[in-house]
């Protein structure tokens, strides 16, 4: 009987290893599936994007001719920035290139340039008003057909088709003479957004963003922790509790755009508070984290190990003693850990965004609350929607400043949590 | 409850006891696994002597109920001072169900409600105007698994008095938790490394460390449920030999699974079956003389 038995087992044992392995190879194969998808969507947004990090420049000997820029011969600065800036690279151009003359080769000439170039220029002479007169060597920012030119260029790859036979004649007189460069492109991530491609950054987005979630994460914060204490450890459990807590779930799992529409109709219609601002995308953001940080926080509550309350408690501690002084302490990594997830969530919404205005289109780096801005996700939307074939590098840079953020904030959540293991056991 | 077909008679002490030969009533809580027979049922009174002179607790007609389920039926006995009293009994007999009534602990189960009378010092303390806090200032209790908090030993012995507001400076809060750690038996091992976490210590210090945090608030009664059982023997014994010498100052009430432990340490035990309790007496007498059938076979090791 028993060796009977045993044969059975040994029997059974090859199929029962064999499905094991089996069920080991399913899986694994999923996960490489999965790895494989995320590794060719990286791959395709870093190709993609990684060249917006570089800029075309071209070096041009700018004499600051008073004649152009400070024609009344005062050096006030309102009078200064009304000078014809543009004039000075012209005449740069026109120097190394004396032979052309036609006036629509000209307008092609100028037209290496971005007009970023005569930006930079009046920034320089309102910095520093005792260039005017003498003459520099400086790289100026090219226009973003020759960006994209030279790039391929230096790839070895044809991208001709957008540049006349002049034009490409001239980017190489340039390149001969070193006057054409690719340098890292500083503006991407200092300035505002742009119509203008080789102009166009990312930190308008990523302040207004800032701002966004500095109101979020005030707002969702404390309310999520403190509606989660009070129906974890004070509210009676009764069909008002019950009725709450199955709304909160719902609440978690409502489409975001529908947050955006209630955002429009209370903040902006009702309460009238400007539209594109980063406070009203805050709140509206709010909304959204708020579900996640209450769940997080309840889950972080109900951890806590009910021999801690039960020792508080017998030690004549009130409840609330007993919640603040014992019980909220253990869970707050397990809250922060909610949050931060939740806080990266609502760094990646757009829709809700869109529908508070936050869509338009947004020069200055916000400065405050109240003021016009827009958010990261919402950049990537504008730019992936932009028709100048440049805006496509910044795109996907953009991805990479987003997904770069995300992963600081999940990592940061990931080291929270490990820290707050490794202290109980 | 229905009495009808029990005669009573008179105890000594005033006490009803039941006439042993009338114990055959109904009883629908029985459950004991052999055939029940008359003997092994529960009694329809306490078998013994459940009063003293000079109680520092009293409880009458405890009936403690989860929901609907009845866990304690109607359980009249008293704590004295200085003494340490034992209750055994088979698990899921109620013992921690009711040694958790004495500091309200049960409040914090919602679906536990206690009926009958108990007293401290002469107080009801299931009375509204009697504030928990307070209450559990006066019933120290010590829990089955050492449950320090994850604080400084100095901080987990401190704790009571400060949320008491029992010490006025540092020096005396500092005294205190001396006093606490040393009457613990745990201040030659601690008193160098105050500082470091209560979780840091072994699971004998630890529960020495909570019996130092529960005295430190001198409450008159100290409830322990289980104290030894997560201990290993040599912890057991510094724990037992402890209980003697707080027993100088303050009542105690441990409940335990070890025979042994209830002999060496108490001064009179009960034993509760079922929720009921079914005999209850000086420790000596209930080892080696016991009345009734179930606590006969419960020290004699046929179950539980
Ligand atoms: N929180 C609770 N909810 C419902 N029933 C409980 C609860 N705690 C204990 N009980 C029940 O009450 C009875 C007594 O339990 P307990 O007092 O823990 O017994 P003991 O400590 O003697 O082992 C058991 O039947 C148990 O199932
Ligand atoms: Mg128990």
């Amino acid at each position: 009987m028993n060796k009977c038995a045993a044969e059975v087992v040994q029997a059974g044992l090859r199929r029962r290893y064999a499905a094991e392995r089996r069920f080991r190879l399913y899986g694994l194969a999923a996960v490489l599936v999965g790895l494989l998808f995320l590794a060719a969507l990286l791959v395709s947004i870093v190709s993609k994007g990684s060249p917006a990090f570089q800029q075309t420049q071209i070096r041009l000997d700018i004499h600051f001719d008073p004649e152009d820029i400070a024609p009344a011969g005062t050096i006030d600065p309102a009078e200064l920035g009304r000078g014809n800036y543009p004039a000075l690279y012209k005449a740069a151009l026109r120097t190394l290139f004396p032979q052309v003359e036609e006036r629509r080769l000209l307008a092609d000439l100028y037209g290496l340039m971005s007009s970023g170039a005569g930006y930079e220029l009046r920034a320089r002479v309102l910095e520093n008003p005792s260039l005017i007169g003498e003459t520099h060597s400086l790289w100026l920012p090219a226009d973003d057909e020759v960006d994209i030119f030279a790039k391929r260029w230096a790839g070895d790859e044809a991208g001709t088709e957008r540049l006349s036979r002049h034009e490409i004649a001239w980017l190489e007189r340039l390149g001969e003479a070193e006057r054409l460069e690719t340098r890292f492109n500083l503006r991407f991530f200092t300035s505002g957004d742009s119509r203008e491609p080789e102009l166009a950054g990312i930190w308008g987005a990523v302040v207004g963003s800032f701002f966004m979630l500095t109101v979020t994460l005030l707002v969702s914060f404390p309310i999520g922790v403190a509606t989660a204490v009070y129906l974890e450890e004070f509210a009676p459990r009764n069909r008002w509790t019950d009725l709450i807590e199955v709304n909160i779930n719902n609440l978690a799992a409502v489409p975001s755009i529908v947050f955006g529409l209630l955002g429009l109709a209370v903040f902006i219609n009702f309460f009238g508070m400007p539209r594109s601002a980063p406070l009203v995308g805050g709140l509206v953001l709010s909304l959204i984290t708020l579900p996640t940080i209450i769940i997080a926080s309840r889950a972080a509550l109900a951890a806590v190990s009910p021999s801690i309350r039960e020792a508080a408690l017998g030690m004549g501690a009130s409840q609330m003693q007993m919640v603040t002084q014992h019980v909220l302490p253990l869970a707050m990594p397990g809250m922060l850990t909610g949050t931060i997830l939740g806080m990266a969530h609502a760094l990646g919404e757009t829709a809700p965004l869109l529908m508070i205005g936050m869509v338009a289109f947004i020069v200055d780096v916000p400065d405050g609350f109240g003021g016009p801005a827009t958010a990261l996700p919402v950049q990537v939307y504008l730019w992936a929607d932009s028709p100048e074939r440049a805006f496509v590098a910044k795109t996907s840079a953009a991805i990479m400043v987003l997904l770069g953020f995300l992963l600081v904030m999940n990592a940061a959540a990931l080291l929270l949590r490990r820290r707050f293991e490794k202290r109980r056991s | 409850m229905n009495t009808a077909n029990v005669r009573m008679v008179a105890a000594p002490d005033g006490m009803p006891v039941v006439d042993r030969k009338e114990e055959g009533r109904r009883k629908p809580l029985v459950e004991v696994r052999e055939q029940p027979t008359q003997a092994t049922r529960v009694p329809a009174q306490t078998v013994g002597r459940a009063t003293v002179d000079d109680p520092v607790m009293t409880t009458r007609h405890v009936n403690v109920f989860y929901g609907d389920k009845q866990a304690i039926t109607d359980v009249s006995l008293d704590i004295a001072r200085n003494e340490v009293f034992a209750m055994i009994g088979p698990s899921g007999c109620g013992k921690s169900t009711f040694i958790r009534c004495l500091n309200r602990m049960n409040d914090t189960i919602e679906s536990a409600r206690v009926e009958g009378a108990i007293t401290l010092d002469g107080q009801d303390i299931y009375e509204r105007r009697q504030d928990v806090v307070a209450l559990r200032a006066r019933v120290g209790m010590v829990f089955q698994k050492p449950n320090p908090f994850p604080k400084s030993i100095y901080d987990n012995v401190a704790y009571g008095p400060r949320i008491h507001g029992l010490a006025d400076h540092r020096i005396e809060l500092d005294e205190i938790v001396q006093t606490s750690l040393k009457n613990a038996g745990l201040w030659d091992e601690v008193k160098d490394r105050l500082q470091a976490p209560g979780t840091s210590l072994s699971g004998g210090q630890q529960q020495r460390l909570c019996i130092a945090r529960a005295m430190a608030v001198s409450p008159d009664v100290i409830l322990m449920d289980e104290p030894c059982s997560a201990l290993d023997p040599i912890a057991t014994a510094r724990i037992e030999d402890l209980m003697d010498e707080l027993r100088q100052n303050y009542a105690i009430v441990i409940v335990t699974h070890s025979l042994q432990q209830a002999a060496r340490v108490s001064g009179r035990t009960a034993y509760f079956h079922l929720g009921h309790l079914v005999e209850v007496g000086d420790t000596d007498r209930i080892f080696t003389n016991p009345r009734h059938k179930l606590t006969e076979d419960y020290i004699t090791g046929r179950f539980g």
